[in-house]
């Protein structure tokens, strides 16, 4: 279980390395896929397997499969990673990484310093005891999400709509 | 070796989150942005669910699931606005919706 869960951490940690790093669109979203896999391998191996599952289905297969779908729909190919690696100078990065490297040092020893001390053993915590507190005392948590999904699909259905561009609305090209 | 410290776990949330946020701040394709921004709440929910392992809870799991509820919503309004962003544009810079006006 330690094993699983230390090895697991460093390829959840390179391939999001690799995420933000790369020029390809697609490449990223495949190292993204990788990252969400890892963390739930760290969630099965924490002893969290509803979690992980959800991990799985949702994240990776849901939630990842619309972002493959947007890239596959926008043609995103040679030239948008062209412009990629035009964009990713040193000079960009050098300063957000060393604000982000100082806010993780915070981070850091806020964690060591909090003698949290607990140790986990990897006991698991099963989907009945999840169902049952969902489906009990955090019934509006849920009624509250249901409402946020139905905001989310009125907006995406809204925004997401393709008007004309302004230079087809004067004859030029075909109508979408 | 007998089990995870509580503080490995946390430190693996904290890694997560901050490449998210380092991401988030040098990227300028949408796509890019919108992928650290996935990144950072996956950070989060990793870090319910350590909680949760920890002190024997499911508390922290029904929020895992909340906080990946949000996540599939924030999915799809911003892939929904890239598109839009690409229709009007023909590109993926965010520095072109700055001059969006309205």
């Amino acid at each position: 279980m330690e094993i699983a869960f230390y090895v697991s951490a460093l390829i959840a940690v390179l391939a999001t390395i690799r995420v933000v790093t790369s020029f390809s669109p697609v490449h990223a979203v495949l190292y993204l896929i990788v990252s969400l896999l890892a963390v739930a391998m760290v969630f099965f191996a924490l002893g969290a397997p509803f979690a992980g599952a959800l991990e799985i289905i949702v994240y990776a297969g849901a939630i990842m499969v619309l972002f493959v779908f947007v890239i596959m729909m926008l043609q995103l190919g040679g030239e948008a990673s062209a412009q990629e690696r035009a964009w990713l100078q040193p000079r960009i990065w050098v300063g957000p990484a060393l604000l982000a490297a100082l806010l993780l040092l915070v981070l850091l020893s806020t964690i060591l310093r909090g003698e949290a001390g607990e140790v986990i053993s990897g006991e698991l915590i099963t989907a009945t005891a999840v169902g049952g507190l969902l489906f009990g005392p955090w019934l509006m948590a849920v009624e509250l999400a249901a409402f946020l999904l139905l905001a989310a699909l009125v907006t995406a259905s809204h925004v997401g709509r393709l008007e004309r561009t302004p230079d087809e609305e004067t004859g030029k090209g075909e109508p979408r | 070796m007998n089990g995870v410290p509580v503080e490995h776990g946390l430190i693996l949330a904290a890694l997560l989150f901050t490449l998210g946020l380092a991401g988030l701040m040098f990227r300028r394709n949408m796509l890019f942005v919108l992928m650290s921004l996935e990144v950072m709440l996956n950070a989060a929910a990793l870090a319910f669910i350590v909680g949760a392992t920890a002190w024997g809870q499911p508390e922290g799991q029904a929020m895992f699931l909340l906080v990946i509820t949000l996540a599939a919503a924030e999915a799809v309004v911003g892939l929904a606005l890239m598109i839009q962003l690409h229709h009007r544009f023909r590109r993926l810079d965010l520095d072109a919706a700055s001059r969006m006006q309205g």
